[in-house]
Parts: structure tokens; sequence; C-alpha cells
């Protein structure tokens, strides 16, 4: 992808400052709704989300505490998956963006709610909810781009160490949980400073450590013990729960923004940004999944990522209700509103991965025919210095 | 003299030792959850739970008022007649808290406590109450409170002076402090319909219980506190106790003072002081000892941190929720929409400082 302000025919270019100060007013107008028309269905909403999980945890564990038996790890491990996928996803993901502040219940709170999850609600909720929500697909200033380990736009030099991309993307997929821990943290920039010693960084490393502690000790000791003979089987499906639930929360956070064709932007293209701009930069910044509603509660309702980006503390059921008026704005004002089902938006984004990992053009000019020529290019760039990879990049770009 | 600690029972530490490593175990078993929020599912109203009542009855007492019989948590610490309690309620989805005056006959009552609600016009949380209240519903519960209480042994003559649902917390003692000879009740309300326990007022009456007097302020007019001399002639003899609408106390309180008894009346406000919301007002963050002065189109957040209070804060546009803090008291408006949300002391309500204007005094607690 290139950013928005670098491509030869910029999608926004037909709209007048006063179209996107309309475009505002109109989001604007709907949030009002939204908010206005808050009430009891809601609460009863979340609260019965909320029951649904804990009861199915429970349920989960209970059966998974005879693990040994087959069948009863199959079910336990699938109920349990499921479980952590509402918990992480439609319940703590959503409150923790204080989408149900508004019920003034002190347990159902941005500031008091915790969960399953290796990073500490507090450094979350720093890292998604200022910088992410605020600085989305700025190049530079959102780290969600690519989570700093990635090489997320042709405009970055393409280096060797990118052949490795698909690889550690996907192991980072499977250990999500800490990779965004790792990443609340800033983990590789406070190596890279050389500031592990310092103090502030080193109480939050600690509550990171603690907090992974506790869930360690709960899947991988205390509920194993206390199946007893199979401690081994249960230790196993909490494993394999773990993994299901950060692949899937991966994979929808992958189509939220890095899909083909979801727009990116240049640091300085924020200065003084209106919050018609703002809210203009959302819209092309984001993807949806479409999909059935069973899908959409368990995305978190992340397969509403336009309608969440536009308003991420509205409640998350109320992104189906809207998505129609939104896409009508997108429409009227010749915008793409970017919507696939997940397998496709799944693709699509991974194709980006490899598509990036490889030289510029390298993958767009590859066919069965000039694939030896095009391998020995791709040696060549990946052994020889810089001077050789802007050379041949030179010619695969041509 | 030497004072000595009252000393635990030497069963009872070991007992809680052994409690809290249980609940140690259990809290390794749960995390990031409590026990106690799968305890919720099954149990709400165990001991050790936050407090909590359930609706188990509603009755109609006028057209406009109703008796809610609560069946309190386990923890839930016996009261005196006379006392109100915190009730919180979720009305449209919001948690609401409001003080109510307990109603209960304690003897009678099966463990359960009971609340007497008058919908005020206007009144969410009150209309609420009265018309739109389920059994079985589950509210949060403060313990009881107040001082609207009679001492023990109780005054040879007594007075009660009420008006409205003012009738609510002298009801919780009529019913309960049967050691009480000498009663005059001064009761007014719009007409004899209108009288929050009217029948029962008047069979105590007609009993002997008390002497009831009413006045129907539709025919009658207000109650005026001077005339409450001609109705009571041995009006010095008695203490008195008075609730109802802040002028009538006022008055009250006025004309006692004036007769030189100012230290045998007794009062309770029942509702809160109006809080008339302008732009802008006083900001005072109580704990970090600043106050200062912010208009009402200026966020909290920036007005204090020009104040130099060290605020947190996040994407300063309302979205992230980085800069909450609790309003103690008072009133702010939403920039974004104008819309009020007010605070009475002890609700402690979240707001977002970032988008949040003073509309009025507020006492942030922070």
């Amino acid at each position: 992808m290139t950013a928005l302000q670098k491509k030869p025919v910029n999608p926004i270019a037909h709209l007048s400052a006063d179209d996107i100060e309309l475009i505002g007013k109109e989001l604007d107008e709907i949030r009002q709704g939204v908010i206005d028309g808050r009430g009891e269905a809601d609460a009863r909403y979340i609260r019965k989300v909320i029951d649904v999980h804990r009861k199915l945890e429970l349920g989960s564990r209970a059966v998974l505490l005879a693990s040994g038996f087959p069948p009863a790890w199959i079910v336990g491990t699938i109920g349990l998956s499921v479980a952590k996928i509402l918990e992480n996803m439609e319940i703590g993901h959503n409150i923790l963006h204080g989408q149900w502040d508004w019920m003034r219940d002190p347990k159902i709170h941005s500031t008091t709610w915790e969960w399953d999850m290796a990073s500490p609600a507090a450094q979350w909720k720093h890292s998604h909810n200022e910088l992410h929500h605020t600085y989305t697909n700025v190049i530079g200033k959102d780290n969600d781009l690519g989570y700093g380990i990635m090489r997320v736009d042709e405009d970055q030099p393409w280096h060797p160490f990118h052949l490795g991309q698909p690889v550690w993307s996907f192991i980072n997929a499977c250990f999500f949980e800490y990779g965004i821990a790792a990443y609340d943290l800033e983990l590789g920039a406070v190596i890279a400073k050389k500031q592990t010693k310092d103090p502030e960084f080193r109480a939050r490393a600690k509550a990171v450590l603690r907090k992974i502690g506790k869930q360690v000790a709960k899947d991988y000791v205390a509920h194993p013990l206390l199946s007893g003979p199979n401690f081994v089987s249960t230790l196993a499906a909490n494993f394999t729960a773990n993994i299901v639930r950060n692949l899937w929360s991966n994979s929808v956070i992958l189509c939220g923004h890095f899909p083909e064709g979801v727009e990116t932007f240049e640091k300085k293209s924020i200065d003084g940004e209106t919050r018609g701009e703002w809210y203009l930069r959302q819209m092309l910044g984001s993807a949806n999944i479409s999909g059935s509603k069973a899908m959409h509660i368990l995305t978190g309702n992340l397969s509403h990522q336009i309608e969440h980006h536009l308003f991420p503390d509205l409640p998350s059921n109320r992104y189906a209700e809207i998505a129609p008026r939104i896409r009508d704005l997108f429409d009227r004002y010749g915008l793409n509103y970017h919507s696939a089902p997940l397998p496709k938006q799944v693709a699509s984004a991974w194709h980006k991965i490899i598509r990036l990992s490889l030289p510029n053009g390298w993958l767009e000019r590859t066919t069965p025919r000039n694939l030896p020529s095009q391998l020995v290019t791709l040696y060549k760039m990946t052994t020889g210095g810089p001077k050789v990879r802007r050379r041949l990049q030179r010619l695969l770009a041509a | 003299m030497t004072s000595t600690v009252p000393r635990p029972s030497p069963a009872r530490p070991a007992l809680t030792a052994l409690r809290d490593r249980a609940l140690r175990l259990a809290e390794l078993v749960t995390t990031p959850l409590l026990p106690a929020d799968y305890l919720d599912l099954i149990h709400p109203l165990r001991a050790g739970a936050d407090l909590r009542g359930r609706i188990e009855a509603v009755h109609r007492e006028t057209r406009d008022a109703a008796t809610l019989v609560i069946r309190p948590g386990a923890d839930w610490r016996p009261h005196l007649p006379g006392q109100w309690v915190r009730i919180g309620v979720e009305v449209d989805g919001v948690r609401q808290w409001r003080a109510y005056s307990l109603t209960s006959d304690l003897p009678r009552t099966d463990s359960c406590i009971s609340i007497t609600v008058k919908a005020i016009p206007g009144g969410r949380v009150s209309n609420h109450l009265v018309h739109r209240t389920q059994p079985g519903t589950l509210v949060h519960l403060d313990q009881a409170t107040g001082e609207f209480v009679l001492p023990t042994p109780a005054p040879a003559k007594v007075l009660f002076v009420t008006a409205g649902s003012g009738i609510t917390p002298v009801m919780g003692i009529l019913r309960n402090r049967t050691d009480l000879s000498d009663v005059v009740l001064v009761h007014s309300a719009p007409a004899a319909d209108d009288v929050v326990f009217g029948a029962e007022l008047r069979a105590l009456a007609a009993a002997g219980r008390l002497r009831l007097v009413e006045q129907h302020t539709d025919t009658a007019g207000l109650l005026d506190a001077a005339a409450i001399a001609d109705l009571v002639p041995d009006l010095a003899e008695r203490a008195t106790w008075a609730c109802g609408p802040v002028g009538l106390l006022e008055a009250l309180e006025e004309h006692w003072a004036a007769a030189g008894l100012a230290d045998r009346l007794h009062t309770e406000r029942f509702r809160p002081t109006v809080l008339v919301p302008g732009e802008g007002g006083t900001v005072t963050f109580a704990r970090s000892g600043t106050t200062l002065e912010a208009d009402g189109s200026t966020p909290i957040l920036d007005a204090a941190e020009e104040a130099g209070v060290l605020m947190p804060s996040g994407c300063r546009m309302g979205i992230c929720f980085g800069c909450v803090l609790p309003l103690r008291e008072g009133a702010v408006r939403d920039l974004r929409n104008g819309e009020l949300t007010t605070a009475a002391p002890g609700d402690g309500v979240l707001v977002q400082t970032c988008i949040s204007a003073a509309a009025g005094a507020c006492d942030i607690d922070y």
C-alpha cells in the first residue's frame, strides 16, 4: 500500500473542504442518534453476553475436568475457545473502549475491567485507545500498522530481513496476546533505545509479568491440577483454546486495517486535521467483514470496523444498525466502503503481508515462465549489498 | 485507667486466615475475574457479596406513591426506625442512586425492608420505582444511615410535622416505636386521598395511638408554621421531628428558634439541594488541593492542566476514556452535545474531563 497522499489517483481528490465538514456533521448526527437511544435494551444485551460468557467458560472448564475422555476434550476445548473469544472481543475490547461506561455500573466499566489477556487492561488502553484510534493508519504514528515488526508500505525500503515476514507474522498470530503485551510495552523501541533500566518501563514490565504469571498459573497449572489424572490433556486443551483465540483475534484485527485497498496516511497529513478530516481518515483506513450475526458477535463487532473506528465509544451492538446509513454516506460521497467476507479479507491481508515481504513489484511481475529469472534477481537482492538492491529494485519497478 | 484493646476470639483469626487462603486459591482459578463474579450468578444476596436487595413486592399506596418490599443481602445491618437507605437502580440502563426513608414494619416483615416512594413530576428514578418496577428486580443498596431517630427512652411527648412524602421516616418510627405514649402528627398533603399511609394513620388515630391533624392544602392552603401552635397548644412541651420540603423546614426552624425551642426541633431534608447548572463554575480537586474557575466552554481537563493539575489524559477528543475522573458533586456539560451530567454527594459519577465543561460548581475526586 502507498500512503494516500502519494497515490497517483487520490481517492478523496473529488471532495471539497465543505464536503468533508458535511460528512463530519452527518456522522455527528448519527452518533447523537445512537446516544439518545441508548437504554435498557443495550444494558440487557451486554449483561446477557457477559452472562453467557461466564456460564460457557464455567461449563467448558467443568467438562474439561474429564478431558482424558476424548469427546469431553473436544467439547470442552471448543467451548473454552468460544468463551475466550467472546471475552476478548465482544466483552473486553468493547468495555475497555468505554462503550458501556454510560451505564455507570462500576463492574462493567473501562476503568475497572480486566481481561483474559497477557496485556494488562491499563497498558492496552493506552496503546490501543489513544495511539491506534487517534492516529489510525498514519505511517510512523499508528504502530498497529505492522506492530513495528512488519513492512507495511511500499515506501519502506525492502531489506532481506523482510523475507521472514510471513513466518513471524504467523508466529505472532499464534501467540498474539504476548505480541500485544510486548507491543503495548513498546518493548522493541525500549530495547532499541537502551531504556530497559528506566524505572517507569520497569514498573510497566513488572505489571505485564505479573499478569502473565496469573494467566499462565490459571490455564497451565491450576485448572490442570483440578483435573487430577487429566492434568496433561487439560493443559493441552487450555493451550489449544488460547491458540484458537489468538489466531481468531489476529485474523479479525488483520481484516480491520490490512486488506488490500485500505488507505494509509502520511504523518504530516494530519497536522491541523479537522473533525471531518479525522472522520474521513477513519472511513478510508478501515475495512469491514460481512457475515452472519454470530460472526459479528464473535468478532466483537469489529466486523463493523468502519463504524467502530468512526464511533469507538458507541455500544458495539449498535454498529450493525447504523451500518446501512454509513454505507449510504460513503456512496453519496463516492467513497469506497470496504467490506468482504472473512476468508476474502484474511486472504487479502495475508497476500499483502507476503507481497511486502518481497521487493516492490516482485510478486506482481512473477509468472511461472519468468520464475527462474525472478528467483535469481531475488537471490541477488538478498545476498547483495544496498547498492545491488537499489539497482535491481529500479529494474523490478521499471 | 488502663484500656485494653478488645481481643478477637482465637478461633476467628484462624478461620479468617483459612478463608483468605481459600479465596486466594479460588482467585487463581477465576482470574482475571473474581470468584465473586461467578458466585453472583448463583447467589447475589449472599454474605460477602456487594450489598444488593431483591424487590419482593410493590404495594400501591396512592396514585403516585408505592411501597417497595425489598429482601436485602445477608450483610444488611439492622437499621433504626427513621433512617434512610441509598438505593441504586437501573433506569433506562443507567444506574442511578437515590436515598429513601425506610418504612419497614420491623417485627412483621419477614426480614425484608421497605421503602415508600412518591413519584415526583419529572423525576426519572421516583417514577420508575413507583410505576415501572417489577418484583424480582435486583437493586443495589448501601447500609442504612441517618440521624432522624428518636432516642431511647422515648421523650414523654412527641410532635411530628410532615408534608407529602415527608411522612415516610415518621411512618417507620410510628410502626416500630411502640414505646411512644403521647404523639401528635400534623401532616400536610393536597387532599385526603393523597395522604400516603392515610388509612393506616387514621386507624392508629382511631386506636388512640396518636392524635392526627391532617392539613389538606387543596382546600385549606399550605401549612403555616405559626399556625401549628394553634393546632398543638402544648407544642413547647413536645420534642419535635419534622420532615418535608425545604421551605416548610426553614419556616419551622425559624419559628422554633424565635420561640426559644430550637434544640427541641429535629429536621430531615429528604431532597438534595436543587442544582441549577450554569455556564462554567468553580472546580475543586479535593485530593490535589486545587480550586479553579473554569468557563462553560473549556474542557475541565484543559482548565485543570492550565492550573497545574497533573491530570490523566488521553485522546482529548472524547473517545479513549483515558481522562475519566469521578465527579463527586456538581454538574458538567458534554461539550459535544450540551448534555448535562449531575452528581449528588456519594454518586461519584465518572466523567470524561476532556469533553466536559463545568456547568456549576464541581467537586472532582482527584
